[in-house]
């Protein structure tokens, strides 16, 4: 079926082609039209040429949409992704949005890490149990009791290559150009990681295999939804 | 332009055209105190509408920042401007200014303090601006949200940040006046003349830069954009953007969408179509296109000739036709047909054959999506291929669109394509 964007038919011709040539057969999807995303984004991870490319498919709808919004405005780093979007709304990029939170595809298998004893002890103190001392909470209590993410802002850390998460730590950290320019609860607990405890949670959470679904939006106790307002409010929608 | 030689000259007319007094401006004219607030309401709300037909947002906003507050870096060969803050408030921003000074900016250039500006902020063509336009857009200006926001100053390089030099241009380039009425012209016609040299300010990035970087050259009569590699191409030509040609639909059509079936706006020209053309009323978009429609063509520029076709450019050209094959078909067809008003066709299409090919280049680098806008809310994008295919190959699938289907143009170099890769924009 040919998509039927143009308000006004335009004329069938285009300067000197064969006017008995059949336009190419476009299906009006929004497969068709995330064209241009899927050829870095697949099905897995992987290292394209200049940088990492991480899969989208199943993450939270207001995350992705956040993450969009931040490289087309400049607040995440990453210029091919900033110039394709230059001129995309608001609007349009919540679609993207959807479109790929909705999409099932299959996680790619844990990867094989060696830890110590005292690097999963460690990890896995942080990950359920927090710092109170150093005001670090359990990973869980935002990224959902089975690590899969709660709806509809904060993304699941499971199915993530190591790599990929140490590099974002690395940006939060350093408050680089890539990711963490504008503080948020994230960024505030990546700074308040040592890089031990960074490794040792990314080499635990990368080494676990994808199990169990997302937390719905209420499971986000008070106390956190307000650490993450920044975040939340950011997802307002503008014209 | 020689820079050495511009320099030369600049220096000796320095002396004389320091002495001379400014350049004339238009007398004020006497605002009658009329009933109010209606015709406050009313006068805002057409500030509104002309500061986007103007664009005065795109440059005064940085990239995520708050609307009107500057900031944006324009980068040229001079330096690079950091834009000012033109919100009301009164520390940081415009607060204290009065409609006058805000006239004297539009219509002559002039700050506050009476410095001279830099023709980036495009006033070379806001110049035409009426008075009545000015004081609405002022009005319209003072509603928005103050905000407090000091910008960096501008990075200006020497010898273009010695402001001498700068009224020294003035007097040489700039003539201030508001749009007169052609008398013979239809008053369609002179709307859209008045929308297409003044608020439209097209010539600004249509045409050869001069020193200083304001528009020279012929006017609308194509140029590349200081700073970057996009060439906006001429508008009075129809081997590149004119539209003498063009049903007045088309044109209207590809004005306020960014598509129509044999053209796609993208890259600045997108950014121009989803803030400002996209907003034009019916009656404005149809006067614009009706003078566009209306200009007369340009004797062609000289352009590099298409290649003889011996066995060596062949052979370059089947090697093309099967990247083309492999990465482009799927789209925009086996026979570069496309499918008009999503995938725009190559065969036929003026961007692809255009000299220089930097547009060209650009779009098969960084790929894109057309503006999203109300007439066309969620377009179709093409991939970036600067990640994919090296310099060569994309020189290669480029020189065969260009002389592909009827197509015929000059090849495209794998130096050409390196230069592009550095693009700002
Ligand atoms: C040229 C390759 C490329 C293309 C094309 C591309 N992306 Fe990306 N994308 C990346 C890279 C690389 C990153 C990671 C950047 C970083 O680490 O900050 C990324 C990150 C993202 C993220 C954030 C993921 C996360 O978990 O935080 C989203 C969402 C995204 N891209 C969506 C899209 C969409 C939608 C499109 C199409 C409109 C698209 N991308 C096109 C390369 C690409
Ligand atoms: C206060 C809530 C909160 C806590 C606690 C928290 N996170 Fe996060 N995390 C977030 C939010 C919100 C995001 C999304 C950030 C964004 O939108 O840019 C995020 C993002 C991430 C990401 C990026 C995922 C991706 O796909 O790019 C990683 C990795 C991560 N967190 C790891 C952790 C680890 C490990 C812990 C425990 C040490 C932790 N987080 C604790 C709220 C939290
Ligand atoms: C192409 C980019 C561009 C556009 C479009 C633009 N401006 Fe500017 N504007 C600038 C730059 C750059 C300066 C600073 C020039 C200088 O410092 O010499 C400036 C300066 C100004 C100033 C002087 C501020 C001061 O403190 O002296 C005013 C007022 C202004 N612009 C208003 C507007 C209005 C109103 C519009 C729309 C009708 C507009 N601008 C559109 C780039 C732009
Ligand atoms: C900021 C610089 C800029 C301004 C201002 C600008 N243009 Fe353009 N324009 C470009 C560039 C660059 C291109 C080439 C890219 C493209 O083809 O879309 C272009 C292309 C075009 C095209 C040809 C599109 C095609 O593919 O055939 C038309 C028609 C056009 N502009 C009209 C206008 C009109 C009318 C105005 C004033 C209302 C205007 N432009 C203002 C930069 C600009
Ligand atoms: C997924 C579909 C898709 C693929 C694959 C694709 N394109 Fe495109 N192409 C588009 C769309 C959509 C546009 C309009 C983009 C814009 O306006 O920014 C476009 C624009 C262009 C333009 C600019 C045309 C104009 O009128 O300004 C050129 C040249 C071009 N493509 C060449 C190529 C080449 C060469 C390849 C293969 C290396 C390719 N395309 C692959 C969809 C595609």
């Amino acid at each position: 079926m040919m998509a039927a964007v143009i308000a006004i038919a335009g004329p069938a011709y285009a300067g000197g082609v064969n006017r008995a040539l059949a336009p190419v057969d476009v299906p009006d999807t929004m497969a068709e039209r995330m064209k241009p995303c899927v050829a870095c984004h697949g099905r897995e991870d992987r290292m394209g040429r200049d940088a990492y490319y991480p899969r989208i498919a199943g993450k939270p709808e207001g995350y992705l949409f956040n993450q969009l919004r931040n490289f087309r405005d400049g607040h995440r780093y990453y210029r091919p992704m900033a110039l394709l979007l230059a001129n995309v709304t608001d609007r349009y990029l919540l679609e993207m949005a959807a479109y790929f939170a909705a999409l099932e595809q299959p996680y790619p298998p844990p990867e094989r890490v060696v830890s110590t004893l005292a690097e999963i002890k460690l990890a896995e103190k942080l990950i359920n149990h927090g710092d109170t001392a150093r005001k670090i909470p359990a990973c869980i209590e935002c990224h959902g009791k089975e690590l899969m993410g709660t709806a509809p802002f904060v993304p699941g850390l499971l199915g993530l290559p190591r790599v990929y998460m140490s590099a974002q730590f690395g940006a939060w950290r350093n408050g680089g150009l890539m990711r963490g320019q504008t503080p948020d609860c994230m960024s505030e607990i990546a700074k308040l990681l040592t890089p031990e405890e960074t490794n040792a949670v990314v080499a635990w959470l990368a080494a676990q295999p994808v199990r169990g679904k997302m937390d719905p939006a209420d499971r986000l106790s008070i106390e956190m939804t307000k650490r993450c307002s920044s975040i939340i409010e950011q997802a307002r929608l503008r014209p | 332009m020689n820079l050495g030689l511009l320099a030369a000259v600049l220096t000796c007319l320095a002396g004389a055209v320091l002495l001379s007094g400014p350049v004339g401006a238009a007398p004020p004219e006497k605002e009658t105190k009329v009933a109010k607030t209606v015709l406050t309401e009313q006068r805002r709300g057409r500030g509104a509408y002309l500061a986007r037909l103007a664009n005065c947002m795109g440059c005064h906003t940085a990239q995520g920042g708050h609307s009107y507050a500057g900031g944006r870096r324009l980068s040229t060969p001079f330096g690079t401007f950091i834009t000012p803050n033109i919100t009301p408030h009164e520390a940081t921003g415009i607060g204290y200014w009065s409609e006058e000074d805000f006239w004297k900016a539009v219509h002559e250039g002039k700050s506050r303090d009476g410095r001279p500006l830099y023709p980036a902020f495009p006033y070379t063509e806001y110049t035409k601006i009426t008075r009545e336009d000015s004081d609405a857009i002022f009005a319209h200006l003072q509603t928005v949200e103050p905000v407090a926001q000091h910008n960096p100053p501008s990075q200006i390089n020497f010898p273009y940040n010695f402001q001498p030099l700068l009224s020294v241009w003035r007097a040489i380039y700039f003539k201030p006046g508001v749009y007169q009425p052609e008398p013979g012209k239809s008053a369609e016609w002179n709307r859209g003349a008045y929308l297409v040299q003044g608020l439209g300010h097209c010539n600004a990035c249509h045409s050869e830069r001069n020193p200083l970087g304001a528009a020279g050259g012929e006017t609308l009569g194509g140029g590349q954009i200081m700073g970057s590699n996009w060439y906006a191409p001429s508008l009075t030509s129809s081997l590149e953007a004119g539209s003498t040609g063009w049903p007045l639909e088309e044109i209207i059509q590809l004005l306020t969408t960014g598509v129509s079936a044999r053209a796609t706006m993208s890259g600045p020209m997108a950014e121009v179509v989803s803030q400002s053309l996209q907003h034009l009323s019916k009656e404005d978009a149809r006067a614009m296109a009706i003078y566009l429609k209306s200009l007369p063509e340009s004797i062609p520029r000289p352009s590099t000739a298409a290649p003889a076709l011996n066995e060596e450019v062949r052979n370059g050209l089947l090697q093309g036709s099967k990247i083309y094959k492999k990465h482009c078909e799927d789209c925009h067809g086996a026979s570069g047909q496309g499918a008009p008003g999503i995938y725009p066709p190559l065969a036929g299409n003026r961007a692809v054959i255009m000299d220089p090919p930097v547009n060209t280049i650009r779009s098969v680098l960084n790929g894109g999506y057309p503006p999203s806008t109300t007439g066309n809310p969620r377009p179709f994008g093409m991939p970036p291929f600067a990640q994919v295919l090296r310099d060569g190959e994309i020189a290669l699938v480029l020189s065969y669109i260009r002389n592909a289907w009827g197509n015929r143009a000059s090849l495209v170099t794998a130096a050409q394509v390196d230069k592009s890769r550095e693009g700002i924009h």
